[in-house]
């Protein structure tokens, strides 16, 4: 007894302890061993005894000339953030692979819930990218038929489209269709309540879901420590299905990890959690100032692993690719560059009584009424007077 | 040096920064409210000087944040969490509605949740959605906190020491379109009590009642009424809940003439709840209807339309003289 009341009395040290852990944790959420690769950041091809892939010269190619024209579009839409066309952009910069791999793997019946950032992804739903500019020019909220290429709406609130995507799967499983939902998201919203809930339906439900996490290691300015003390693909098993770390800068292993998970839901074997360790070059969005809170050597050890110089050290060595081809891409992404840029300039501001336009499906009494006294308020500055 | 022009974001930062010195209770929690001091800076040097377990970098889940700020004040802490961003609020909303603002009553008064939740709000910045909006009559609605917002820097400064200080649940929308805008702070004088309106400019004709982002716009459309030989009367708020009906019920019984101006929509606004209160009050001191200028029944639209659905200086003359043409 006087034991334990002498160490009831011991400091607690609470906050030491927190701390102390917190550093440990940091030390587990390292990339290794688990990682799929399939091809290394020097460009070598490895087998993985699990998850292998046998692509085509095209298909390489394919995958190559996607990665590149992604980010030529992304580096657009950043310059045109500079220029003042656009009020904002979210950059994809550094997570090519893992938007190419994964959106390459999907059929056309699959369907997509993305973040923000899915601009990769986008670009293999074949959604025009200049229909992803118009909600950062302020023009819309986003604006595109999701329908036409089974490409939800980006999804600003961090999160919520996980649950949405485990609805959509409970819906295609009903109909007995063998289509498969892929929901992407990140580390930060790993965190949110909507996500953990999405894990919980999907697996209660046994949902035809592809969680596909881009672990690109910040939440703005918020390492992955910051959000969690395991690898998050190990969340999926407190879950009851599988998770599975992929290296989200090597294209191959994203398609391969990717396609396996999807053909798994397919079968109706629920879903699967799959972490694409990457690494967000730049910014958050333009708003962003990273030099605040990370250091530049963290960003050049990734420089190293990057996607697209990884694959274009492989199809060199293997000549899949001649001097010639990569000219000719190079030719197209400048031509893409510009016809986003030009369609971005002629993008016209939406008109004032828009705001009014599909508030409800079946309409309402008060949008009504407000829209005719807009309009009145608006005509009574029609005769010349400075609004 | 008791008197410093500080912009508004700066004077929350000194308002937080002298309520860690203070009292060792306060904690600041949010996403990126350390390292970064936050995506406006409010928070900026705070994890620097008063450590990581004072100034915490959450995980990035808001119902999180809110729930275990009320488990920190049920041991004693007082805390005062940022919501990133108006939009954000939500996922966080049930915590507060269903348990913050409860929880006081439920234990008879046994237990005190003295939180702050502060919510940088508004429109005016040409953002992306879930950036711009205006609930604080979500949170108004429900018994059990309190909301209030200031729209200068003093205000900023000692409307923040006194919803720390207090042992209610404060909702604290921050204008962030006013962020930048400078003002003098006199940190030894205490401006006024939280939940007191305050009139801002003098007049005879008409008041315009606001709060938070609007009061500016309210005393530039004053200026220009005044060009044009009407003396109107503006009215800062502060507090959406509890409101100070005297202050308002005095200004009308004045001025015979109300606008109440607000970013959130009117339908079910505080401009409502305004109308209908001095309406029972001052019904046979008015001379005209109470009008509301504020967002419509719309979801606040992308930024390219925003000034056409944002209170603009032309529309709240407008009321004015909708308002005097009775």
């Amino acid at each position: 007894m006087t034991v334990e009341g002498t160490a009831a009395r011991k400091p607690r040290r609470s906050s030491k302890r927190t701390s102390a852990s917190a550093t440990k944790a940091a030390g587990a959420l390292s990339a290794e061993p688990q990682l799929v690769q399939l091809l290394t950041p020097e460009g070598e091809r490895v087998q993985h005894p699990e998850y292998d892939i046998d692509l085509s010269p095209d298909e390489l190619r394919g995958l190559y000339r996607d990665m590149v024209l992604t980010r030529r579009f992304d580096a657009e839409a950043t310059s045109l953030q500079r220029q003042g066309e656009l009020g904002l952009w979210a950059s994809l910069l550094g997570q090519e692979a893992a938007q190419i791999g994964s959106g390459r793997a999907l059929r056309d019946d699959d369907y997509v819930f993305p973040t923000y950032r899915e601009h990769g992804v986008a670009w293999c739903r074949g959604v025009d990218p200049t229909n992803l500019l118009g909600m950062f020019r302020g023009v819309n909220h986003g604006g595109w038929d999701p329908t036409s290429n089974n490409f939800h709406l980006y999804t600003i609130v961090i999160g919520s489209q996980t649950l949405h995507a485990t609805g959509y799967a409970m819906g295609v499983a009903k109909d007995g269709a063998d289509s498969a939902v892929i929901a992407y998201f990140g580390d930060g919203a790993s965190s949110q309540g909507d996500v953990a809930e999405s894990f919980t339906f999907s697996a209660v439900y046994n949902a035809p879901v592809v969680f596909f996490c881009q672990n690109n290691q910040w939440a703005i300015s918020e390492p992955t420590e910051k959000q969690t003390r395991v690898p998050l693909y190990q969340r999926a098993q407190g879950f009851g299905f599988p998770g599975v770390r992929v290296d989200g800068n090597d294209v191959l292993a994203c398609l391969a990890v990717t396609r396996s998970a999807l053909e798994r839901a397919r079968r109706g074997e629920g879903p699967t959690l799959v972490e694409a360790f990457t690494y967000r070059m730049g910014a958050h969005t333009t708003s962003d100032d990273p030099t605040r809170y990370r250091l530049d050597d963290e960003r050049a050890a990734w420089e190293a692993k990057d996607p697209i110089l990884r694959l274009r050290t492989y199809l060199e060595k293997e000549r899949l690719a001649d001097a010639a081809w990569f000219e000719e891409l190079e030719a197209e992404s400048e031509s893409l560059g510009k016809r986003v840029r030009e369609a971005v300039r002629a993008m016209p501001d939406p008109e004032h009584m828009a705001m009014f336009d599909h508030v409800y499906a079946d309409g309402h009494a008060l949008v009504d009424e407000e829209r005719a006294q807009f309009a009145a308020y608006q005509a009574s500055f029609a005769d010349g007077e400075d609004k | 040096m008791a008197v410093q022009k500080l912009p508004l974001a700066k004077a929350l930062n000194e308002s937080l920064r002298k309520a860690l010195e203070t009292d060792p209770k306060v904690l600041v929690m949010g996403e990126d409210v350390g390292k970064l001091g936050g995506v406006f800076r409010v928070t900026d040097g705070l994890q620097k000087d008063f450590g990581e377990e004072r100034v915490i970098d959450t995980p990035l889940a808001e119902s999180g944040i809110v729930g275990t700020a009320i488990g920190l004040a049920l041991r004693g802490y007082r805390p005062v969490v940022e919501i990133q961003f108006d939009g954000f609020v939500f996922p966080a909303y049930d915590q507060i509605v269903t348990q913050l603002a409860k929880m006081h009553a439920r234990a008879l008064g046994k237990i005190k949740l003295p939180v702050v939740v502060r919510i940088p709000y508004g429109g005016g910045i040409g953002a992306v959605e879930h950036h711009s909006e205006s609930p604080e009559a979500l949170f108004a609605h429900v018994a059990g906190l309190k909301v209030v917002s200031p729209s200068n820097s003093s205000d900023a400064y000692w409307m923040l020491q006194q919803a720390i200080q207090s042992d209610d649940p404060v909702i604290f929308f921050e204008p962030k379109r006013r962020y930048w805008d400078k003002g003098e702070v006199d940190t030894e004088a205490i401006p006024g009590e939280l939940h007191k309106a305050r009139t801002v400019r003098e007049g005879t004709d008409l008041t315009l009642a606001a709060y938070g982002p609007m009061v500016k716009l309210c005393l530039e459309a004053a200026a220009v009424a005044a060009e044009e030989g009407r003396s109107v009367e503006v009215l800062d708020l502060r507090s959406m809940s509890p409101i100070d009906f005297d202050a308002v019920q005095a200004s009308v019984e004045k001025t015979r003439r109300l606008v109440v101006v607000h970013e959130a929509p009117v339908f079910y606004g505080s401009g409502a709840e305004i109308a209908a209160r001095i309406t029972e009050r001052c019904f046979y001191h008015l001379e005209a209807p109470v009008l509301r200028v504020g967002g419509y029944h719309a979801p606040y639209p992308p930024a390219r339309l925003e000034e056409e659905y944002l209170p603009g200086l032309d529309r709240v003359l407008d009321a004015v003289d909708r308002s005097l043409a009775y």
